[in-house]
């Protein structure tokens, strides 16, 4: 059998043609540009829910949606986001630039690369389906997914179907994170070209490195919890239920075991992209690697140590509770190295300001500013306060949106030329770049201010007193939604055709890594190194 | 006029009307005036982190800016191959995690006598038990046998406080040291108000403690904090704070009022239909309506409806027993802790007959009595 493929290859150097291109792909380019169009379809349609709910907010009262369809909105975008989206934008890069960065074939497993893309359209679809059953007529599906992207019980016990439909939908995703991050991880250790130690790979790479390993570690958890959840809700045990002995904090604590670290999931590959684009457009090497890549491993491992500080109202004990308060506001150190090596990094450097490298300067900015929201929500006595209001709201999207979107669309940005061999219209891109990052200011700034008057998250309706920062939330929310057409039409634009890109689009783009993806053609041919290449 | 222009003059005059209706609306920057000793000090631990915030904020954008404004090829800027190598490169790594372990432990230990005082357990002079249930808050005054059960004040009746508006607030007298206990009967919840008191959660389950002392005669707002239902954004939370003496006399009149409910409730009486209902109305209105709304219509696909439903004009015992012990798995509390035997004949005998479920029915309170046991 196996010398029938490789026959087979031999002969054919291009794609199958037709859909059994895709449905069985084996490639790591195409199964990348499949995870990167789900990840941009994803984002439309979690997109699409934050536009509801910031349209709800726009003025108190209710609007447009009932309150247990707003939470679910509120659910959906989390979840959507977060595994439809950033994880497998970032996977999709990972598919894609890796084995060409460490000069190898393909993924080290390339059947198991097709089923674990290919188990999220059905993932997808559950998801979608777990907010679609309220509204089949004649169905009683119960009360919708009223509970937070969270899922706490006892709330999530009380929830009809649609809670069961996420939760199958949860196992897809992890079964599929799972999957990814087993191959980019034994892709990363066993199948580097000659001549690449693990300290001479481009920081993208160390940075999956470490998300494929958090990944295998939390994903399981977070699928056990789900399934006692499960077992909760139809089979009578009570492992959350107080009335059984059981204990709802219980689940807190499986949730954010794995909710933690996942934030990490969503930074990591981001701060990778950031690695690269910022040497490239100061011409000049990282600054500081070896300290970069040590950093990042006591990120990873401090990651997996601190979930209890989204806890900090559940009543631990003083000693507990100082513990997790230390262990949070270290991640300062390292978080604070990365952005002091990048700043110093663009530091006596020749820059130049394309798309990619405005990306990269903003979330320096505006991660930094995530990052000083976070120490203080971290001071517990002080996040007894800020807790569960619009504050924690506004920081975590500064953390996400720059930390890990705008990596990705500075990812987006910097590849896409590799990817399609054509360049974008670098107008374009910057007023892509000006619009999404003042429009994103615009919604997330003021919500800091709502939170401290006391607006707490997560709710349809609000008082009087916040109404001037929700409308400019709305506001900008709109135009920040409405940015992601230009984005679509960019990414359309240059897959279509445009000016050519050359093997090296950026000038410089090897320094500080070896570079071998753009030692390249754009776009590369189907199979990249069929010999290892040499590293100098 | 150019084009440009002519944008901008519509943009602003666009501004300019979206600002007028709230010129005069005072805005709220920061977290309302705390009044009591700890709030104060999280209040004074948040300063002093933004302080430090803003100040590395500025650290960052003035180095960042500076190299943008610099470090520029545009400006015939040779990049330095070699900055990595010098020595500020290979040690440099060494003065963040200095610096900032540095400000992370003065952090720290400032929140530290905080966080002793937040855990602090000592004797209080009033302990209230605080129960959230779906969607409102019950309070017992533990020392004196008194109940109050906050529910949300329509949007009629609360005008600008809509949804930070209650019917019975939580009356608390100043300078004395208060301990709440938070529990909740159904879902988690969060009882929350920013000026005198911080959040613990309220678990099934578990009793979680928290303190205070109110410094400040007033009426302090607040609203559930943590996710619980449909009704989460409709759970506000008042503390009206009091003088001692007012408090006392307070405290006198409610248990008097408490008194004569009691024995009306439990006095051996049979009740007309037409005096249960006009009781069982008001009940309704207030405990029910959130769910079941006032039209007795519920709400399709989330809160079964009552007029017509198969529980309201069918068997009593039936309906009797899913009031009183609730349907485990849905929304629907259980009601037994927190009517009376005469309150819950009323609104039984109300859903009866309310909204064309002319079952002619009428609950007595020794009905409910004979169904507890």
């Amino acid at each position: 059998m196996s010398a029938v493929i490789h026959e087979e290859h031999h002969h054919h150097d291009g794609p199958p043609a037709g859909f059994k291109r895709w449905l069985y792909s084996t490639n790591h380019k195409d199964i990348g540009t499949m995870y990167l169009i789900f990840a941009l379809v994803m984002l439309f349609i979690g997109g699409a829910m934050a536009m509801l709910i910031r349209a709800e907010l726009y003025m108190p009262g209710l609007q447009i949606v009932n309150p247990d369809f707003y939470n679910n909105l509120v659910t959906d975008h989390a979840l959507i986001m977060i595994f439809g989206m950033v994880m497998p934008a970032a996977a999709g890069m990972a598919n894609w630039m890796i084995p060409m960065m460490i000069g190898a074939p393909d993924m080290a497993l390339p059947r198991m690369n097709n089923m674990s893309f290919w188990l999220l359209p059905a993932a997808a679809i559950l998801l979608l389906s777990s907010m679609g059953v309220s509204f089949i007529p004649g169905l009683d599906a119960g009360t919708p997914v009223n509970t937070g992207w969270t899922i706490y019980p006892p709330l999530s016990i009380q929830v009809g179907m649609g809670m069961d439909l996420l939760i199958f939908s949860v196992h897809l995703l992890g079964i599929s994170s799972i999957m990814a991050s087993i191959n980019i991880v034994t892709t990363i250790l066993n199948m580097r070209a000659p001549g690449m130690p693990l300290m001479k790979m481009p920081l993208f790479v160390w940075s999956w490195l470490f998300t494929g390993l958090l990944l295998i570690i939390v994903m399981p958890v977070l699928a056990g919890g789900v399934t006692m959840l499960l077992f909760d809700r139809h089979f009578g045990t009570s492992f959350f239920d107080a009335a059984g002995g059981g204990d709802p904090v219980l689940f807190q604590h499986l949730f954010w075991f794995f909710g933690h670290p996942e934030v990490y999931v969503l930074l990591l590959p981001s701060i990778g992209v950031l690695g690269l684009v910022i040497p490239t457009f100061s011409r000049k090497p990282l600054f500081g690697y070896k300290p970069l890549v040590f950093f990042m491993g006591f990120l990873f491992a401090l990651g997996l140590v601190v979930w209890a500080h989204h806890q900090y109202t559940i009543g631990m004990s003083l000693g507990v509770t100082t513990y997790f308060m230390i262990g949070t506001i270290l991640i300062s150190i390292p978080v604070g190295l990365m952005i002091f090596n990048f700043i110093f990094t663009m530091w006596r450097g020749a820059m130049t300001f394309e798309t990619p490298m405005l990306f990269a300067i903003g979330i320096i900015l505006m991660f930094s500013f995530a990052g000083v929201t976070g120490v203080m929500l971290a001071v517990v006595p002080a996040d007894l306060q800020y807790h569960d209001t619009y504050f924690v709201v506004a920081h975590f999207h500064y953390a996400l949106i720059p930390g890990a979107v705008f990596g990705l669309y500075a990812g987006v940005f910097y590849w896409l030329p590799k990817w399609t061999g054509n360049m974008y219209n670098e107008t374009q891109g910057k007023i892509f770049f000006w619009w999404t990052t003042l429009s994103f200011n615009l919604t997330f700034f003021p919500q800091h201010f709502s939170g401290l008057a006391g607006m707490p998250r997560r709710i349809v309706d609000y008082n009087i007193q916040y109404v001037e920062f929700n409308q400019i939330s709305s506001i900008g929310g709109f135009l920040f939604g409405l940015s992601h057409l230009l984005f679509l039409y960019i990414i359309i634009k240059t897959v279509k055709g445009g000016e050519k890109a050359g093997d090296k689009p950026w000038e410089g783009a090897q320094i500080g890594t070896p570079g071998l993806e753009w030692s390249l053609p754009s776009p590369p041919p189907f199979h990249s190194f069929t010999t290892p290449p040499t590293i100098k | 006029m150019s084009k440009s222009k002519s944008y901008l003059a519509s943009l602003s005059a666009l501004l300019l009307t979206f600002f007028a209706g709230t010129a005069f609306a005072e805005y709220k920057l920061n977290f309302p005036e705390p009044v009591s000793p700890l709030t104060s000090q999280m209040y004074d631990l948040h300063m002093l982190t933004t302080k430090i915030a803003t100040v590395i904020m500025v650290i960052v954008i003035a180095f960042v800016v500076y190299a943008i404004l610099k470090f520029r090829k545009s400006k015939g800027y040779e990049a330095d191959q070699n900055f990595h190598k010098t020595a500020f490169g290979t040690w440099s790594w060494i003065l963040v995690p200095v610096i900032v372990l540095g400000i992370d432990l003065s952090i720290a230990g400032s929140a530290g006598d905080a966080l002793k005082q937040v855990e602090d357990y000592s004797e209080a002079d009033i302990t209230v038990k605080v129960t959230g249930s779906q969607w409102k808050w019950t309070y017992d005054y533990m020392d004196d046998d008194v109940r109050i059960v906050s529910n949300m004040l329509s949007k009629e009746k609360a005008g600008d406080n809509y949804l930070r508006a209650v019917d019975n607030p939580l009356v608390l007298p100043t300078n004395k040291r208060i301990r709440f206990l938070h529990t909740a009967s159904d879902v988690l919840h969060a009882w929350w108000v920013p000026e005198i008191i911080y959040k613990k959660d309220s678990i099934p389950g578990y009793i979680n403690e928290t303190w205070t002392i109110i410094e400040k005669e007033g009426t302090y707002r607040g609203q559930c904090a943590e996710i619980c239902g449909t009704g989460h954004a409709f759970m506000p939370i008042v503390v009206e704070a009091i003088s001692q003496d007012k408090y006392d006399s307070w405290l006198a009149e409610k248990k008097t009022a408490m008194a004569a409910a009691a024995a009306e409730a439990s006095a051996d009486k049979t009740w007309s239909k037409d005096e249960l209902y006009a009781r069982g109305e008001t009940v309704y209105n207030t405990n029910c309506a959130s769910c079941h709304q006032l039209t007795g219509a519920g709400i399709p696909g989330v809160f079964p409806a009552l007029a017509g439903s198969k529980i309201a004009i069918g068997d009593i015992v039936a309906h009797i027993d899913i009031v009183l012990n609730g349907k485990s798995g849905t929304a629907m509390a259980a009601w037994g802790m927190q009517l009376d035997d005469l309150q819950t004949a009323s609104v039984i005998t109300y859903e009866r007959n309310a909204w064309g479920n002319n079952t002619g029915d009428a609950v007595q309170p020794a009905d409910i009595k004979a169904a507890r046991k």
